[in-house]
């Protein structure tokens, strides 16, 4: 049924139509409507046999749907941000021990300074967690994405998690088309687990393991991504056929028929480029942009293909990899390692900073020059940046450097005590 | 297990050492450990140090809790010597389905199997979560806490050997002042650990209202095993924080744990005693009351105190006057004794 | 595309304008997206929400920083927020206020658009005469569809339908009925 719908609640809707039995999360801001919406639907009996748990922390959170998991049950939690990383340690552990739990991302920003906006640095940070990772473009598909989510996770025994951008996604009213019980149950089997805690057959799970077997268990892990990477797309496939329209996938080319310059970028951001490439194309650019869906696996060959003859590859960046610069670009340069194209690296819409066509159509012109510099920082305001680095130079200064911004920015709100 | 001979009050003493001889009393009364269908839940083989306590209380405790649910139950572990001396890969002691994931989340860990099972139709299933002091009164406290709020239906069981013994017997909040450990070693003006610090987890455990919590000791097998069956019996969150002596921690003799342990809860230092839905229900009164120099002097982490010619009487009294409060706060006095 | 900004204050249903115009032009068949201004703010702070109306999907994610047309549910934000930042030339403007553009002191910014696509009136008053709580958005919804005409009062009715429970929902658009005829009056 097509709805009018919040992206967090159309998302707490998919979530329930695959019948998760234990649901297990804390509050964080931008996750909260999606869980709101799937614990309303617990409470009302429409969404049978499954316990919404309240917890304590995010740690807590995901640590019962560790134990959930392990008992043989279908899990879901959601997070964001500081709860990402609080939870850090449960992230790797439920990927070691092969425990098919899929969770949403409202991807946001990390402190300090705190910010509750979007970008991806929190999902960054767990991208050698072990899970699979895929980034929705629109509400639309971040709901579908949930479906082939837990379908992947079971199939192959890993976590999923599935991002969409905080705010900009989650809070957005869009139309999306919500699947019936009947299609999803038709996808989606009833989750079989490869092992359970069961006092009739009983193993031994999470035990110590030496220097003897730890590298074989880790390699199995990649093997496990590499794995993904096979039946990511025939599972988008079988979507396609079943609910009629297309979502998930490895990568999303567009436009990229004779393009020099290709876009390269995760999640709602693919939509303004796409707008500002049909800008371009009309204008008589050769460009187009690829869309990452699946972060993790990374779709190596896919993307070599999506990427054809181009001549640069610009990649839009909502996260900093400090000292380096940017994450997506050294995996698309592992990509191109055959064929070593330019590749820029566009640091923006750190912790919510827009976003606009007008910045992208500026830069796309200044990549098709190839004028770009390795690193480049979209919209920063270097007036700032120098007047901070100039007193720096002068006087040796330790301390938050957000607080010593601000009386730039706005020296009227802040007053030395003394 | 009858509560009766649990509480012994069927008075069959051996001379000396205050046990309940097996051999004397019904086949029925006889403890879990000296059935010969006792599960094992954790087989010989294991690596545990000669003398371990918690190996001791963890069998002991696992054991009863099999026997009253039929062997329908689930283990989660935190992190800790339990965990690591029972599964070296590709081995495990463990007779039962057991499940470790981190230090600190094995209360939440077990309240999800709970409802995990719950959702398969599995919910006659018992879970029971475990933990040393450092991954329940430390790092696990804040799931532990979360547990009890929501009383989900878990057993935590608790080995204190009050310090971290697993990484080199560094303090933690369940260690007692004047206790020398790596971190506070018996150096300085006040060797060992500081007075006035550390929780008492068992009360924290009652303030939650929770239906069931209770104190044990390896030193009292029948008493141990009847507050675990009771436990299991009962749904809701339990908690139960038994005492388990570490010979290399404690710098004592491996032969003497039991003892130690025994004389922990003769002193006055350990008091045994039960609370349902945070009000104290029962007391294990004291036999024969000990002074803490008794329980103290076995254990090296203690020596400095007891230096030749120099004897920290001072602090010696201060840990006297923990034991004095506690009987007096819980009454373990044997009846007819004024404290 | 049909772009609308709404400003307003934390607790007058700004980002429940938005929604509502956006199920409202959903209802008519076509595309639509809304979306606060993502913040934190409190009751009374000043808050955004935007809607963009287009016959084909929306792909656009960046806010609307050159509307067709602006709400403002708080004329008490004039002083304190450039509210008509990027508006178009032929753009349209409600304002809650039962005050004048003189008196409101943007007579000479105002005049600068066609008289019919300005217009001023108490949605407040209305609101608290029907729904019995300063709550604006339904009437001023009322208000722009009969301006702009880009939704019909049967739409907006609609999607008020659809978010409130009956008694509340009746009462809004009692209000926004109202504002509906006033708008079309003047």
């Amino acid at each position: 049924m097509i709805k009018q719908i919040e992206g967090s609640q159309a998302v707490a809707e998919a979530v329930a139509l695959c019948r998760p039995q234990v649901v297990c999360a804390y509050p964080i801001t931008p996750q909260t409507h999606i869980v709101e919406g799937v614990g309303a639907l617990v409470k009302s009996g429409q969404l049978e046999n499954c316990e919404f748990i309240n917890v304590e922390s995010e740690f807590a959170a995901l640590s019962v749907g560790i134990g959930a998991s392990a008992a043989g049950a279908r899990v879901y939690t959601a997070t964001a941000s500081q709860g990402l990383l609080f939870m850090a340690e449960a992230v790797y552990n439920a990927a070691g021990l092969g425990l098919p739990i899929v969770m949403t991302i409202g991807n946001r920003a990390i402190g300090a300074p705190i910010n509750i906006w979007n970008d991806h640095s929190d999902s960054m940070s767990m991208k050698d967690a072990g899970w699979i990772q895929l980034h929705a473009e629109t509400n639309q598909e971040a709901a579908d994405l949930h479906i082939q989510a837990f379908k992947l996770a079971e199939m192959i025994s890993c976590p999923v998690m599935v991002c969409m951008d905080g705010f900009i996604l989650t809070h957005a009213y869009e139309r999306v088309d919500i699947p019936t019980q009947e299609q999803v149950d038709a996808f989606l089997p009833p989750f079989e687990p490869v092992q359970e805690l069961d006092p009739d057959n009983h193993y031994s799970i999470g035990a110590m393991v030496g220097p003897d077997a730890f590298m074989e268990v880790r390699y199995l892990a990649h093997h496990k991504q590499m794995e993904a990477l096979e039946r990511i797309p025939p599972l988008a496939a079988e979507f396609a056929e079943v609910f009629g329209r297309e979502a998930g996938g490895l990568v999303r080319p567009y436009r990229t028929e004779d393009a020099d310059t290709i876009i390269v970028a995760m999640g709602s951001i693919n939509g303004t480029v796409k707008d500002v490439v049909d800008a371009k194309r009309e204008a008589g650019m050769a460009i187009g942009s690829v869309g990452i869906c699946s972060f993790r696996p990374f779709p190596l060959d896919a993307l070599r293909d999506a990427i054809g003859d181009a001549k640069r590859i610009v990649c839009l960046e909502k996260s900093l990899a400090p000292g380096l610069g940017g994450m997506l670009a050294s995996n698309v340069r592992m990509a191109l390692r055959s064929n070593p194209l330019p590749v820029y690296t566009v640091i923006c819409g750190l912790g919510g900073r827009v976003i606009t066509r007008k910045s992208l159509s500026g830069l796309f012109d200044k990549a098709a020059g190839d004028s770009l510099d390795d690193v480049t920082f979209l919209d920063l305001n270097w007036d700032v940046v120098h007047q901070q680095l100039e007193r720096a130079r002068d006087h040796r200064q330790s301390g938050p450097i957000a607080e010593s911004l601000l009386k730039d920015l706005n020296p009227g709100l802040v007053r030395r005590a003394s | 297990m009858t509560e009766e001979s649990a509480l012994q009050r069927v008075k069959f003493y051996q001379t000396g050492t205050f046990t309940v001889g097996n051999r004397l009393l019904d086949e029925a009364k006889r403890s879990v450990q000296a059935s010969m269908e006792r599960s094992n839940a954790i087989t010989s083989g294991h690596r545990a140090c000669q003398g371990c306590g918690e190996a001791l209380g963890a069998r002991y405790a696992l054991d009863a809790a099999m026997r009253a649910s039929g062997g329908d139950m689930v283990a989660v572990n935190a992190t800790g010597c339990l965990e690591v001396f029972t599964t070296p890969y590709p081995e495990t002691s463990w007779q039962l389905p057991w499940l470790h994931s981190l230090f600190g989340n094995a209360p939440a860990v077990a309240a999800g199997v709970a409802a995990g099972l719950r959702r398969r139709g599995r919910g006659d299933i018992k879970v029971v979560a475990q933990g040393g002091d450092g991954g329940t009164v430390d790092i696990g406290f804040g799931c532990l806490s979360g547990m009890f709020e929501r009383n989900d239906d878990v057993l935590y069981i608790c080995y204190d050997n009050e310090a971290y013994m697993n990484t080199g017997v560094q303090r933690s909040s369940a260690t007692p002042p004047a206790a020398r450990t790596a971190t506070t070693p018996a150096v300085g003006d006040a060797p060992g650990n500081v007075f006035g610090t550390g929780k008492n987890l068992p009360r924290i455990a009652m303030a939650h209202n929770i239906p069931y919590v209770a104190t044990a000791s390896v030193a009292d097998l029948h008493d141990l095993e009847t507050k675990v069956t009771k436990a299991m019996g009962i749904s809701g969150a339990r908690y139960i924080h038994v005492m388990v002596p570490c010979p290399l921690g404690w710098g004592s003799n491996s032969a003497d744990t039991i003892k130690i342990a025994r004389l922990a809860v003769e002193s006055g230092l350990f008091p045994l005693f039960e609370a349902e839905h945070g009000d104290v229900t029962l007391v294990k009164r004291i036999r024969r009351r000990v002074p803490v120099e008794a329980y103290l002097k076995l254990q090296k982490r203690f020596a400095h105190l007891f230096r030749e010619g120099a004897e920290d009487t001072e602090r010696v009294g201060a840990i006297q006057r923990m034991a004095d409060a506690n009987i007096a706060r819980y009454g373990l006095l044997p009846e007819g004794e004024a404290a | 595309m049909f772009e609308i900004r709404i400003h307003g204050r934390g607790g007058q249903g700004v980002v429940t304008g938005a929604e509502l115009l956006s199920v409202a032009a959903f209802d008519e068949g076509k595309h639509a997206q809304a979306f606060p201004s993502f913040g934190s703010e409190r009751m009374g702070a000043p808050v955004v929400s935007f809607c963009r109306i287009d016959d084909e999907e929306i792909r656009l994610r960046e806010p609307i920083l050159e509307p067709d047309a602006l709400i403002i549910q708080d004329p008490t934000l004039l002083n304190s927020v450039d509210v008509f930042s990027g508006l178009k030339p032929d753009g349209y403007i409600v304002i809650n206020s039962h005050r004048s553009f003189e008196e409101l002191g943007i007579a000479d910014y105002v005049a600068k658009f066609p008289p019919h696509h300005v217009g001023a009136f108490g949605a407040t008053e209305l609101a608290m005469r029907h729904v019995g709580r300063p709550v604006p958005n339904a009437a001023l919804l009322g208000g722009l569809a009969a301006i702009t005409g880009v939704l019909s009062f049967e739409s907006v009715e609609l999607a008020i339908n659809h978010k409130f429970p009956p008694k509340i929902a009746k009462a809004n658009i009692a209000a926004a009925a109202d504002a509906y005829e006033l708008a079309k009056a003047a």
